[in-house]
């Protein structure tokens, strides 16, 4: 790091402090430690479909469900069903998200918004969500739409909730000195409000995004031919636990690695913090 | 500190032009009814162009309240506040403040925090000047979580100064940093307002500070009891911080409050 170079060289009582961390090293370490438990899961697992316990059908074995991920592969549904929960999660996603940053700003930056809006907003978000299943199925027929629709209402309220607290608790006196160096209007929103409310409002992006893998999860529980969430009742239904437990893993896999990629986003715009 | 003791380059950054700031029977009031409290209560008070002033009290009394009524950050609830007889109306682009913690913008380098202190488009080219002024030339691209208290309060120092401003409003600016920190800090403004003549309106709570530093110190009673009395400092500058002559006058401020000696 340039950093540490030029600061030994200030003869000061007045040193800046500097976050030092070999970075290279840690990050092999902290990825080292995080791989010990999956790892002893996955050696509990072998032990435990081996052991004569549980029978295949319970709990297949680790090399059962790698062949029920070859079987799949080669019949060559597999990808069918990440791309089609993977579509629905992304499109749903960024429906929910744009309006629950929208309007999510608005209620933040304006009480009157807030006052207006606000109220009903909540008595919607108390309504359980999958209460809104029978209904979109009705209105938007068992396609893509009501499984979108669903996806969208479960990313909207944690970003909703998030950008608006993240809007109305931004650092007051970092306001006030965008203000008494003449910020107003749009240029003290754009200028202060929103990179004072950035690491709130990407925090609620990643809820959001998780969210909307359990709703993409329910939608194709509920009704559907295609997808990870339909792949699980369906191998439920042909006793196929050997598939059941692939989805599952596919599901965590995917999961993790959308949140990564957010993540990385994160970590890029906020290097500040 | 070689960095700040270091010449700057003649001509780099023109003196400023200190604006008067005159109240006239100011009032401040917060909350309503029971709630009411009377903060400040027929202030009057001239600072002439170039002076630096004192505002010393005990917490409470409201000598924030009176810098932020200066700096259009507060609206007086009666009474007069001119700067160069016009008034000031909201936030008003004659004062910059320093408050008393640096508040800089995390998500800005240095310089981009000096920057949000530019009024004049034409001022943007002295950034590099005024961080080499206060000693952060070297520091321009840092982020504020990289750099230490003293240097934020010297970043927020020069973004104050890049204005400007006719008169420079300084809130507890040293109070929340190390004893020796503040001195270096208290010999920076020492040096600066030499360098740049501006009219400087400092709040603080430390007696030697203000003798240290201003030509005139203002003192407020408890809340709403107003101005106590007024004490000019004649000695000329650089000052000695054991100067014998502070002796009497530290003894007769700190009988203000209490504290005898």
């Amino acid at each position: 790091m340039t950093v540490d170079s030029r600061v030994s060289e200030l003869p000061t009582v007045d040193s800046p402090r500097v976050h030092k961390r070999s970075r290279g090293a840690s990050w092999t370490g902290a990825v080292l430690l995080g791989m010990i438990l999956p790892a002893a899961l996955l050696l509990l697992w072998q032990w435990a479909s081996t052991s004569g316990s549980y029978s295949a059908s319970q709990l297949p074995t680790p090399s059962a469900v790698g062949s029920a991920l070859v079987e799949l592969l080669e019949r060559g549904t597999y990808w069918t069903h990440v791309a089609i929960s993977l579509q629905r999660v992304l499109i749903g996603f960024a429906i929910g998200a744009v309006a629950g940053l929208t309007l999510g700003s608005l209620v933040g930056l304006s009480p009157r918004v807030s006052s207006f809006l606000s109220p009903t907003i909540q008595a919607i978000r108390a309504v359980p969500s999958l209460a809104w299943v029978p209904l979109l199925v009705l209105w938007m027929g068992i396609y893509e739409g009501p499984k979108v629709t669903l996806v969208a209402i479960g990313a909207f309220f944690p970003v909703f909730t998030t950008v608006a607290s993240g809007f109305m608790h931004a650092d007051k006196k970092l306001i006030e000195v965008g203000r008494a160096y003449g910020l107003s209007g749009r240029r003290l929103i754009t200028g202060i409000l929103l990179p004072a409310a950035s690491p709130t409002i990407f925090a609620g992006l990643r809820l959001g995004l998780a969210q909307s893998w359990l709703f993409v999860v329910a939608a194709e529980l509920i009704a559907s031919s295609k997808g990870l969430g339909f792949l699980l009742i369906d191998s439920q239904n042909t006793s196929r636990t050997d598939i059941l437990l692939l989805a599952i893993i596919s599901l965590a896999i995917l999961g993790k690695t959308t949140d990564f990629i957010l993540a990385t986003i994160e970590k890029r715009t906020l290097r500040w913090v | 500190m070689s960095h700040t003791q270091n010449p700057i380059a003649p001509g780099a950054i023109a003196p400023l032009a200190p604006a008067e700031v005159s109240l006239t029977q100011v009032s401040k009031s917060f909350g309503r009814g029971t709630d009411r409290v009377d903060v400040l209560n027929q202030i009057n008070l001239v600072a002439a162009p170039g002076e630096i002033l004192a505002i010393l009290g005990p917490s409470g009394c409201g000598k924030s309240t009176l810098l932020r009524l200066v700096a259009g950050l507060e609206v007086p609830t009666s009474g007069t506040v001119l700067l160069n007889d016009s008034p000031v109306v909201g936030v008003d682009a004659r004062c910059s403040v320093v408050f008393q913690e640096p508040r800089l913008l995390p998500w800005r380098s240095v310089s981009g925090n000096v920057r949000l202190g530019v009024r004049n488009s034409q001022s943007t080219n002295e950034i590099q000047s005024w961080l080499d002024l206060v000693g952060l030339g070297d520091f321009s691209g840092y982020l504020p979580k990289q750099i230490s208290g003293g240097m934020a309060q010297r970043t927020a120092l020069a973004r104050a100064l890049i204005g400007h401003p006719g008169v420079l409003l300084l809130d507890e600016p040293f109070a929340a940093l190390d004893a020796l920190t503040r001195m270096q800090m208290q010999d920076l403004m020492v040096k600066v307002t030499a360098q740049i003549g501006t009219t400087v309106l400092l709040v603080t709570h430390d007696v030697d500070e203000a003798l240290y530093l201003a030509d005139r110190i203002v003192v407020l009673g408890e809340r709403g009891q107003g101005i106590v009395t007024t004490i000019n400092v004649d000695s000329p500058r650089p000052r000695d911080r054991s100067d014998s002559t502070f002796i009497p006058l530290r003894r007769e401020l700190l009988a203000l409050f209490g504290v005898h000696v």
